[in-house]
Parts: structure tokens; C-alpha cells; sequence
């Protein structure tokens, strides 16, 4: 109460000083003749809407149909085993929506029903069990938010700039609201031998993509998942069950999960020798790289999202993320790294997922080098594409968390490029 | 051993399993996975072998094989068609500054190859091979790598015979030890570099996909309701036809596009078909076989090319073993008869 009046006592004062301090006072733009918007009846002021069984189920309105996923036709042969993007320079908060979050795929989204849907687990077990569905729906259920992001995000950004936006350079990430069932549960309903290292996971679609994951994480935040932001999985995310396993890159996220094997070693699949393995430049190539490094970039300005206001005040926004634990700090730099100013967070890090980040500034018209700096509670901060560079050559495809620059220039317009 | 010895012994070890080593659930939920079940699923192959069946093929099966099956996208010689993946060559690369990375050159394990083609291969028709054509396609893939003799066998026994030139090649993320203790600890905030160039950009590079816009986006969607509708029109005499087609076509869909954003991919846009002439299409690189062929697509000639492909336009390139059954190539045709 004695807060909230002194606030308006103290907003009064100020009203008082404007009006009389001659000149000091904000000038407002006058229009030069009436709003049209405004003095005249609007035909949504007049006539009626739809109706509530218009739509049953609601898409974005017909003017957001900008803010959709896309790909980069030239990345992979083909659209069926391949990756999109999200578009993260038109979205704000933190929770992606799921009909606009990246899909990758190995053979195409595939139509699993849930009655048709079966869960192995086998291997090193008391007793190997099948799952049905409604099995799982009788397990004890928890609710987490968590980032998952595609090994490969930036990938295509090691030797250079070279795609064009937010979306296409950092959109392989999305995070949702997941519920489901911890592995824990399943694996000890299966009964697992104590001294099993490892686990391995496997896909129901032909790609039958299969990771392996070592029994400690599988028995410490993994979770088996079928809803996600309140709903069922969407088809392209893997309906009817997915596996979440946070902060690890998001091929060992196995969708369409139908068996999990209890082991004593790892399967070395396709997936973890000949992809997901990253090259130094040394020609060795690190393997079991699964957690993502804390990474950030600024969603808006950015070459998609461009400034169309002039000078004055400017929200400039982005996303940052760790994989190794909650978000601590974001610092941005206007002028490419020379000086930096931390950014205010939209509320404290939460561990493995998406953080948002605001500097609310007032832009002068100048040309800008925007960049953002992620640091997580481990105390690592995100490097420069020179200092990971230096350690890694420019082969890796993989894991590339750099600090990303976008060139902001007098007209608004932003470019993707790099600076020394 | 009499019947109660054998069970007695499975409750000891039940027993033991329960109590010492492991640890059990308490929701009595799920049902016991069945043998079957287990082996009709559990089919990945470890690097010590675990889980091979017993079996084998050799090079010259194999090169078969791969030239009906693989080709079409891998190349006759695993050398990668387009921008689908190269399997062979690059050794020697991997330091460079574009590495080539193939089963030759990259892979560590002979085993991956085995279970990866066993389970995922090929592309739209995975798992429809047998033990010994596994056998004999990775015996291919090892020879296109000059990794064994064109006489090689490759079977369940031989399989350690063969050395993968990149075993060694790989480590243990070490990130944490080599990277974190660099990036650690308090970040510059004033006067962190003298000076700032721009060093490269994106634009030049121009590989960028265009921008769409929301009103554009809006008139698009007008347009494919329209051409959807005309599409219904053309195919009022048989629906349910066009509809088969539609399906059995995810078949032709690795190699062939068709719709209003088509392209040539692999295989040659379909659209407008039916009524011309074979080999036509402009951009797409033909074999002299198919060029010179002298057929006119109809709903007859494409069903007999689509029963026995090579038989009926001999060398053709299209590594596509044929459709068996009539209702499908129906189908397809039918499908194919509503893009113009």
C-alpha cells in the first residue's frame, strides 16, 4: 500500500514538472488529419465474427503466416530425411509453440496410433516387459520444460557466415513442456542389472534411428514423454511417445520410441560413429559429445526481424541456453565486442531450458555489430567463433555455440556476418 | 536333467536376479516381452559381433545388389549421387578442409555398416533385406573402398578379418578438460578488443532462402485450394484410384517430385506425364536408354516399365525394382494422370 502511493505521488509530481518545466517534457508526433482507423466505423466494429465451431482447432490467424517453419533446400537430397527450422526471429517468451517447432527427420514423420503404439524393454532386465499406451498413462507422471536443440544448429556457420537469419543460423531449437514418465520408472518395473553402463534407445520408423545413452543419465532426468505444452505430441515431434533427455543433443531425443535395451556397452550406431562425431582439425573426431554448450543469440534485430521504427526506444531480444545447467547471465555488446552490457533476464534460468533476454535501449540511428554472451551456472561462457575455432579447426558440422554478430545498419536492415 | 531340476534352477537364478543385482519395479505394469518378440526387434549388431546372424554374400552379389537397390541414390560405384551420401573414397581426407567421410574413410566399425543397411536401408524399403544380401551388399561397400579383393566373401566369420582404416580416429569428448577451463570465470565488459572488422558476410555468399511474406503466404494457400480442387475435378473417375496411388507413390518420392514446386531430383519431375515422350524432360540428365527408348507414356506403357523396369527400357538408370502387383501401377498412373 505505502509502496503503491508513493509510486503515484511520485508519477503526479513528475506529470506536474512536465507540464510546467517549459520544454523538458517529451514531445508526442501529432497527426496531420484524423485516423481513419479511428473516426470511422470499422467493419469488425459492425459486423459479427465467427462463430465457436468455426474452428475447432485453432491455427494463427492468417496474418502471421510469415512465422512458419522452413528449410534450406541444399542442406540435405532430400525433405524426407532432413531438418527445418524454427522461426525463432518472429517468436517471443520462451515455451515454441509445437506447430512451428523444427522437425528433423531420418525417414519422414510417421502415423503411429496410440493403439498400435508398443514399448519394449529388453536386454539386461529380470524380465523383459512390452508396454501398451495406457501402460504408460499409469505411471507416475512429471511436468518439465526443456530445450532441445539439434547437434547441428549453426553447423553450417563454422567457415563463415552463411545463411542469412536467426531462423535459419540457430532455428534447429525448440522447447516445450513436457509430460511424461521417468525412465527410472520404466527400467526399474523391468528390473535392470545394477551393473549395466548403458541403454540403448531406438525409433519405430524405418530410419529405426538407435542411440546409445549411458545408464547414469537414462537413470537420472530422462523422461519418456507424450504430451508437450498440454497436448499429445505432434506427428512430426513422435507421436504418441517420445524420449526427452535434457540438455543432450536432440538426436538422442528417439521419436516414435519402441525399445529401450539394457547393456553392458555401446551399439556404436550410424548415429554416434558416422554422424554426431565431431572432427578437430586434426583429422581425430571427438565421439559422445551429447551435452550442449551454453549458447545465445539475439532473435530480434536480426536479418529477419528487422528495426522499421527509426531511433528511440528499442527492445532488443534473444534466447540463451545451456545444456549443463540453468542460464545465469546474458551480456550484449553493440559495437562487436569491444563493451558489453548485461541484459535483463524475463525471469531466473531455469536448468536445461530456453532463457529469455531483454535490453530495453534507446538506438541513436547508428550502425550497431549486435552479439549476446550466454553464461551458465557452471561459470562457462559462451566462446567466440575464434576461440572455438582455435581449438577445433572449422570441420566439426557439430556443436558450433558461438557468439553470432548481426550487422544492424543506419536503415535497420541486419545482416549475419563475422568480425574479427 | 529332469523337468524340477530345470525349473529349480530357473528359480534360483530368478531369485538371485531379483535380490543381488538388480533392481524391480513395484507397479506390476506391462506384460513379459515374448521371445519372438524380442528377436523380431532387437536386431542392432555390436562392434564385438553381438548380435550378427550367421550368413554371408560376396563382392560380385553384391555389386547386384546395389546397382538394383542403392544405385539410384549411392551411385554405381558408391560414389554418391548428388547430394545424397558418398560411400566410398576419402581416405586420407579427414584433415583436410573438407573431409570425405564414408564408410572407408570415417566409419570405425565394420559392424555399424551391417546394422545400419540391415535396419534402415534402403531408403523406403528398409528392413526388406536378408541376412546374406547384408552380407553381400557391405562386402561391395568394403570392396568400392579397396578395403577387400573382388573375391571376398564376407560372412559372420570373416567379418574380423576386415580392418576399418579409421578405427583409431576417435576420442572421448573431452570438452570439458580441453574447452571449459579456457571459457571460464569473469567476462570482459570495457575495452574488450581496440578495433572491429567485419570479416565476412552472409549476402555475399547468397545461399540464403527468400523471404516469404504473410500476404503472399495468404494468396498461395488461395491458389493450392484451387489447384486442389481442379485436381479433385480431373480425377472424378476414379477417386479412391488417385487416392492409392497417392500412397503406393511414397515409393517413387526419394527420386521423383511432382506438384507445383517440383524439381528434378534423382529421378525426373513427373508432371504432365501421361502423353509424352519418354526421356523429355528438360534439365534432367536421361541415360541414352531411356532418350532414345521411343516411348510415349500412357497408362499401358508406364504400367509394363513399372513391372520389370530394366527389362522393359534396357538401361535405364533408375534403380527401381518394380511394382508386382497391377492395382498399383494402376494406381500410380492414375495418381500420376492428375498432375499437369
Amino acid at each position: 500500500m505505502t509502496k503503491q502511493t508513493k509510486t503515484q505521488s511520485r508519477r503526479a509530481f513528475l506529470k506536474g514538472a512536465a507540464v510546467t518545466g517549459a520544454g523538458l517534457a517529451t514531445t508526442k508526433a501529432m497527426a496531420a488529419t484524423p485516423d481513419p482507423l479511428i473516426t470511422e466505423v470499422q467493419p469488425w466494429a459492425q459486423q459479427l465474427g465467427d462463430g465457436v465451431d468455426v474452428t475447432p482447432y485453432g491455427l494463427p490467424i492468417e496474418f502471421e503466416k510469415d512465422v512458419v517453419r522452413r528449410n534450406v533446400e541444399w542442406l540435405t537430397a532430400d525433405t524426407i530425411s532432413s531438418i527445418n527450422f524454427t522461426p525463432i526471429h518472429a517468436l517471443d517468451g520462451t515455451i515454441t509453440p509445437q506447430g512451428c517447432a523444427f522437425e528433423r527427420h531420418h525417414s519422414g514423420a510417421i502415423e503411429l496410433a496410440k493403439s498400435d503404439y508398443r514399448l519394449m524393454i529388453n536386454g539386461l532386465v529380470d524380465q523383459p516387459l512390452v508396454f501398451s499406451y495406457a501402460d504408460l498413462e499409469r505411471f507416475p507422471r512429471e511436468n518439465h520444460v526443456y530445450f532441445c536443440e539439434c547437434a547441428a544448429n549453426t553447423g553450417m556457420e563454422w567457415a563463415g557466415a552463411q545463411l542469412n537469419g536467426a531462423q535459419f543460423t540457430h532455428g534447429m531449437v525448440h522447447n516445450m513442456e513436457y509430460t511424461g514418465v521417468p525412465l527410472r520408472a520404466l527400467l526399474q518395473e523391468a528390473g535392470y542389472d545394477i551393473s549395466a553402463k548403458w541403454i540403448f534407445v531406438e525409433g519405430a520408423d524405418a530410419s529405426s534411428n538407435g542411440r546409445s545413452i549411458p545408464m547414469e543419465k537414462a537413470l537420472d532426468d530422462v523422461l519418456v514423454a507424450f504430451k508437450a505444452n498440454g497436448e499429445a505430441l505432434r506427428k512430426e515431434h513422435g507421436y504418441p511417445v517420445r524420449l526427452v533427455v535434457p540438455g543432450w543433443e536432440g538426436n538422442l531425443w528417439i521419436k516414435w520410441i519402441r525399445r529401450i535395451e539394457v547393456m553392458d556397452g555401446p551399439v556404436e550406431s550410424r548415429e554416434e560413429t558416422s554422424k554426431y562425431t565431431d572432427t578437430l582439425a586434426d583429422g581425430t573426431s571427438r565421439k559422445w559429445t551429447w551435452a550442449m554448450d551454453a549458447k545465445s543469440v539475439v532473435t530480434s534485430p536480426s536479418p529477419q526481424s528487422p528495426i522499421t521504427h527509426g531511433t528511440g526506444p528499442l527492445v532488443i531480444t534473444g534466447l540463451a541456453w545451456s545444456g549443463r545447467g540453468a542460464i545465469k547471465r546474458v551480456d550484449v555488446s553493440k559495437d562487436g565486442g569491444k563493451t558489453w552490457e548485461i541484459a535483463r533476464l524475463a525471469k531466473p534460468g531455469e536448468k536445461m531450458a530456453l532463457s529469455r533476454f531483454y535490453l530495453d535501449t534507446d538506438w541513436d540511428g547508428s550502425e550497431m555489430l549486435l552479439q549476446s554472451r550466454a553464461m551458465d551456472e557452471t561459470g562457462y561462457v559462451q566462446p567466440t567463433k575464434t576461440q572455438l575455432r582455435a581449438v577445433r579447426g572449422e570441420n566439426s558440422i557439430y556443436h558450433n555455440n558461438c557468439i553470432q554478430t548481426w550487422w544492424v545498419r543506419e536503415n535497420g536492415k541486419a545482416e549475419n556476418v563475422e568480425v574479427s | 536333467m529332469s523337468k524340477f531340476l530345470n525349473l529349480a534352477t530357473v528359480l534360483v537364478l530368478m531369485a538371485s536376479a531379483a535380490t543381488a543385482e538388480s533392481v524391480a519395479g513395484k507397479f506390476g505394469l506391462g506384460r513379459v516381452a515374448l521371445l519372438e518378440e524380442i528377436a523380431a526387434w532387437d536386431k542392432d549388431v555390436r562392434p564385438n559381433g553381438e548380435g550378427l546372424p550367421v550368413g554371408s554374400g560376396n563382392v560380385l552379389w553384391g555389386e547386384e545388389i546395389f546397382a538394383e537397390k542403392c544405385a539410384s541414390c549411392h551411385g554405381d560405384f558408391a560414389e554418391g549421387v548428388g547430394n545424397w551420401p558418398k560411400l566410398s573414397g576419402g581416405q586420407d581426407t579427414l584433415a583436410d578442409k573438407d573431409p570425405l567421410k564414408t564408410v572407408g574413410s570415417y566409419w570405425p566399425y565394420l559392424s555399424t555398416t551391417w546394422d545400419y543397411v540391415n535396419r534402415s536401408m534402403p531408403f523406403g524399403n528398409a528392413q526388406s533385406l536378408t541376412d546374406d544380401e547384408v552380407y553381400a551388399m557391405v562386402a561391395y561397400i568394403l570392396y568400392s573402398n579397396d578395403l577387400v579383393d573382388d573375391d571376398f566373401v564376407l560372412s559372420n566369420e570373416t567379418f574380423f578379418n576386415v580392418e576399418m582404416p579409421n578405427a583409431d580416429g576417435f576420442i572421448v569428448d573431452d570438452r570439458v578438460e580441453t574447452e571449459h577451463a579456457l571459457w571460464v570465470g569473469e567476462p570482459c565488459m570495457q575495452d574488450c578488443k581496440e578495433d572491429v572488422k567485419i570479416t565476412m558476410r552472409a549476402r555475399v555468399l547468397d545461399v540464403t532462402p527468400e523471404e516469404i511474406t504473410a500476404t503472399e503466404e495468404v494468396a498461395a494457400a488461395g491458389n493450392a485450394a484451387d489447384v486442389e480442387k481442379s485436381v479433385a475435378e480431373t480425377a472424378a473417375i476414379d477417386p479412391a484410384l488417385v487416392k492409392a496411388g497417392k500412397k503406393v507413390f511414397k515409393k517413387c518420392k526419394s527420386c521423383h517430385q511432382v506438384g507445383e514446386k517440383a524439381k528434378n531430383r534423382s529421378g525426373p519431375i513427373l508432371n504432365g506425364l501421361m502423353g509424352r515422350a519418354a526421356g523429355q524432360v528438360e534439365g534432367y540428365k536421361y541415360s541414352k536408354a531411356m532418350r532414345e527408348s521411343g516411348v510415349v507414356w500412357n497408362a499401358e506403357t508406364l504400367s509394363e516399365f513399372l513391372l520389370k523396369p530394366k527389362a522393359f527400357v534396357k538401361g535405364t538408370k533408375m534403380g527401381f525394382n518394380g511394382l508386382k502387383k497391377d492395382k498399383d501401377r494402376a494406381a500410380i498412373a492414375a495418381y500420376l494422370s492428375t498432375f499437369e
